[in-house]
């Protein structure tokens, strides 16, 4: 019997604060997890969500699985002994920009360039909010906030250019308020096979509020300046789907279909399969306003994962080996008797 | 020819880094081992892996004792000195008892060498001031070259093969074998390069003739064969022994063994030699950092398995905030902290046991954990056993310290049985008691651990966290009381732990003038003296502590039968203000050494002679 989102709702109050994108991407998780649990043949106690601190480290508490909230920036740490330890389990990762850019900057990156087999869930809210607003990585240049009275000096991380940077091998992004696109993108991303990250462009409407509204504020405006990729369809995007990306020269460029001598066949179709990162590292960085900001599926490519390689290697060796039990190996080698 | 006959031998190997030391000290006393007689060895090499050739501080060394008794302890000072330069003459030079042998290689004594050595005159040997000592320069690096002179091999793969010289002489001398060391240069580099096994064991050979053929030695020696338990025997160092104690409490627990950890020195070997073990299923991370090495192991016990990390002092500082996750979890987790010198990076390569204030107290909150102590090479098998055992009947994180001393040295160990090991009984749940409507995660046995719900097992979903728990449900709790009842709690399932493990014990008679009190690494020195203290009918014993939070029952009654009380450790007294802290009606004298060097008997000797005078 294929569950339901109820299924996935723990007993737990939910404490975000109202009109918080959280709840946006709560609701996405829980719609998300029957199909998931359905493809890929699993009861709900094989899923465990593990996250660090911070706002939307609070997730495990309201999901009915398995569940860890740990210390900041670990989560993909954690994460990662679990999944090798349980393979057999379905590991879910909720975290934010500073959780996972700023102090656990180093097990994210490490994470990536491992392909072990979780699905993290980013929150980008570009700000602290449990600490009440200080600036984070993800932070636009010259934001104003409590520790930068006078604006940020510090260019911010795109977090898709550094993924894909990383060869990462699964990228997706959604906002907050596109409830069903990001259930989408985790449905995919949990039938990858290695890492994937999902960017959810997420409002913290205390001390954040309309960090993502000059391209995310309602869906006329998400029809203008966002462009929802799909495999093996133009890059078209626009209220009358009229506008497209092309290649021009080594860049990206914005066209207006039959302008300018473009034509349909000019725009550029979506493949996340393509192993090369370079147009999947090209469209992370679509910026607006002179881009449209690249949602849906980005990068989705298929490499050994450690989990398994590591599965992989104890079979073969226990294969090989005489040693069967720990009395073999304290007698193997170079001993000797005393009579 | 002279053949005498001697009861132990300390042999002091010492060249430079690149000279290949530690492989010929080695050699030497796996060959003594094999022999039957007792040995204790020390590495002591340089933090550098090639410091500057020639000079003081590119000196590593590899010391033996080998007798025929038990040996407790590397021995103080040595009774050979074999040094490839004058650089290793003058660093081990305090080292030589006064009667020692000294065979140095003839050929080094050149200006240059001598120079960089730092020496000022032309004459080391007049410098140290040790011209009567039996010296001997044979000619080694040249006699190499003569001996290698056909064999195709290039200048430098030649003068490498110096060091199997004098490990020929060596085993001639002390009246050994060649062939363990034949045996083992054949199957380490036979199959790769023949050519360079064939001309280490012609070195080998040659060396072992020199000795025979010249005249230089008045006498051989011949230790006998120790009167060890029967049994069958192999030589095990601290750090294998500690992965191998870890692998041991995994098959009696049925729990699959993780290691996540961060290479460092000196703990470096424990996750070296788990890696080579998928053969018994162990699972081996090398994290990213030290905070990754223990998350990952906390997410692996998360996930069922038995977790440990290994580190040293300062990993052990960035562990700090994981630890404290493990405690409010109540996970089992192992931390291994082998001690080095410190603070910061310290002394990488030295050993100390300065790191046990910050394994009893290094956490922000109330965060107890249990710590325990290995005291020699092989018991590192027994105590990591003992903190698997623990961590994961109890349910909580240990600490086993361990030490730079007893992690790179290596003793004769009788090769247990797993049959006389217990087995390990976690309180694993796999479904949901009758009477219980939902799971809860922080309901208690009688030991105060609450049971292990692996995450795959039906109906056990749980939420597990850094922040207080509720009392039962595990759920987030800001009340006042709940918190100051699970502060309570975790102490006293901490302090339960007393209750399984076994009463402190004393070496020698159970009242009298002097108690010696020391734990972990130290015990191999301090039995030595105590024993022979009480021999010469000195009213001294030891009582010697591995488990230290918490104590063991009876401490109490021991300390109050004595008149004096002395504590000895690498630190500047910290486990003595751990027993001030606990039983504050005694009276504790204190001998302390911060050097990076383990005690020697003689001093220890003089102290509590001292303190029995006084």
């Amino acid at each position: 019997m294929k569950y339901t989102q109820a299924d996935f709702k723990s007993d737990q109050e939910v404490k975000w604060c109202p009109g918080c994108g959280d709840h946006f991407i709560l609701n996405a998780v829980q719609k998300a997890m029957p199909d998931v649990a359905e493809i890929a043949g699993r009861n709900r106690s094989e899923f465990v969500v593990v996250s660090g601190i911070g706002c939307s480290s609070r997730f495990p508490y309201y999901m009915k699985t398995y569940g860890f909230h740990s210390i900041h920036g670990r989560a993909n740490a954690i994460a990662t002994g679990l999944k090798v330890a349980n393979p057999g389990v379905s590991v879910f990762v909720a975290t934010g920009d500073g959780d996972s850019l700023a102090i656990g900057g180093n097990h994210f990156i490490h994470a990536i360039r491992r392909n072990i087999d979780l699905n993290v869930v980013l929150f980008n809210n570009e700000i602290y909010g449990l600490t009440k607003g200080q600036y984070s990585p993800t932070s636009k240049l010259g934001k104003i906030t409590k520790t930068s009275p006078y604006g940020t000096i510090e260019k911010p991380f795109n977090p898709g250019e550094l993924i894909i940077g990383a060869k990462g091998t699964f990228f997706a992004r959604s906002i907050d308020v596109e409830v069903d696109l990001t259930r989408q993108c985790l449905v995919r991303a949990a039938q990858h096979d290695g890492f994937s990250i999902t960017e959810v462009l997420q409002n913290c409407v205390i001390f954040n509020d309309g960090a993502h509204a000059a391209f995310a504020k309602d869906k006329a405006t998400r029809a203008e300046h966002t462009l929802v990729l799909k495999d093996g369809e133009k890059m078209l995007f626009g209220a009358n789907k009229d506008k497209g990306i092309v290649l021009d020269g080594f860049r990206l460029k914005v066209v207006t279909v039959g302008k300018d001598g473009y034509t349909i066949d000019d725009v550029l179709t979506h493949d996340s399969k393509e192993p090369t990162t370079y147009i999947h590292n090209a469209l992370a960085s679509m910026k607006y306003p002179d881009f449209p900001v690249a949602l849906g599926v980005i990068r989705d490519v298929d490499e050994p994962t450690y989990n398994n390689e590591v599965a992989r290697q104890v079979a073969e060796v226990q294969e090989k080996s005489k040693i069967k039990c720990m009395d073999d190996l304290l007698n193997s080698g170079e001993t000797w008797t005393i009579e | 020819m002279n053949v005498k006959e001697l009861k132990d031998v300390v042999i002091r190997f010492s060249g430079d880094s690149g000279d290949g030391m530690q492989l010929t000290g080695t050699l030497f006393s796996d060959t003594a081992a094999l022999f039957g007689n007792g040995i204790s060895t020390f590495p002591d090499y340089p933090a550098e892996i090639r410091a500057p050739q020639g000079t003081v501080s590119g000196v590593s060394g590899f010391q033996v004792h080998f007798g025929s008794s038990r040996m407790l302890t590397p021995g103080d000072y040595c009774d050979v000195l074999i040094a490839m330069n004058p650089a290793a003459l003058k660093a081990n030079v305090v080292w030589l008892k006064k009667d020692a042998t000294i065979i140095l290689d003839g050929d080094t004594l050149d200006e240059k060498s001598i120079a960089r050595a730092g020496f000022k005159t032309n004459d080391p040997l007049e410098e140290l001031g040790i011209k009567d000592y039996n010296i001997l320069t044979p000619d080694i690096t040249s006699m190499t070259k003569e001996a290698l002179k056909d064999s195709g091999l290039d200048n430098k793969a030649v003068v490498k093969c110096k060091n199997m010289f004098a490990l020929g002489i060596c085993l001639y001398l002390y009246d050994k074998p060649l062939d363990h060391a034949i045996s083992y240069i054949r199957g380490k580099f036979g199959k790769k390069n023949p050519a360079v096994a064939e001309a280490n064991v012609k070195v080998l050979n040659a060396g072992y003739n020199f000795g025979a053929n010249t005249h230089s030695f008045a006498n051989t020696y011949s230790v006998q064969p120790a009167e060890l338990e029967k049994g069958k025997y192999r030589s095990i160092n601290g750090n294998v022994a500690t992965a191998w104690g870890f692998m041991a409490a995994s098959e009696k627990s049925g729990r699959p063994l993780f290691c996540g950890s961060y290479p460092i020195t000196p703990a470096t070997v424990i996750l070296e030699e788990l890696a080579k073990h998928k053969e018994l299923g162990v699972k081996t991370v090398q994290a990213e950092d030290e905070i990754a090495g223990i998350c990952t192991s906390i997410g692996a016990a998360f996930g069922g398995s038995f977790a440990v990390t290994s580190t040293s002092g300062p990993g052990l500082s960035l562990k700090s905030e994981a630890m404290g996750l493990a405690v409010i979890a109540e996970l089992p987790l192992v931390v291994v902290d082998v001690q080095r010198g410190g603070p910061s990076t310290g002394l990488p390569t030295k050993t100390e046991q300065s790191d046990l204030k910050q394994a009893l107290w290094g956490r922000n909150g109330e965060c107890p954990m249990v710590v325990l102590a290995a005291s020699s090479p092989s018991d590192c098998f027994h105590y990591a056993f003992q903190a698997g055992k623990i961590a994961m009947e109890h349910m909580t994180p240990v600490i086993l310290l361990t030490d730079g001393f007893i992690a790179n040295g290596s003793q004769p160990w009788k090769i247990p049985s797993m049959k006389d090991y217990p087995e390990i009984h976690p309180p694993i749940i796999t479904e949901l008691p009758e009477g219980e409507e939902v799971f809860l995660p922080y309901k208690r046995d009688e030991k105060l651990a609450r049971r292990w719900a692996i995450p795959g097992t039906v109906g056990l979903e749980h939420r597990i966290g850094g922040l207080e728990k509720d009392a039962l449900k595990g759920s987030v709790s800001h009340d006042p009381k709940n918190h100051q009842k699970m502060v309570e709690t975790r102490a006293a399932k901490v302090a339960k732990v007393a209750d399984y493990i076994p009463s402190q014990t004393v070496l020698g008679a159970e009242e009298g003038e002097l108690l010696v009190v020391g734990w972990g690494g130290t015990r191999g020195h301090l039995q030595a003296t105590v024993e022979k203290m009480q021999e010469e009918g000195k009213s001294v014993s030891l009582c010697h502590f591995n488990y230290i939070n918490p104590l063991p029952k009876g401490v109490e009654e021991i300390f109050s039968k004595f008149k004096k009380i002395v504590v000895c450790e690498l630190n500047e007294g910290q486990f003595a203000d751990y027993l001030r802290m606990n039983f504050q009606q005694f009276h504790y004298e204190q001998y302390n050494k911060c050097q990076g060097l383990p005690f020697t008997t003689v001093e220890l000797e003089a102290k509590f002679n001292e303190l029995l005078e006084k």
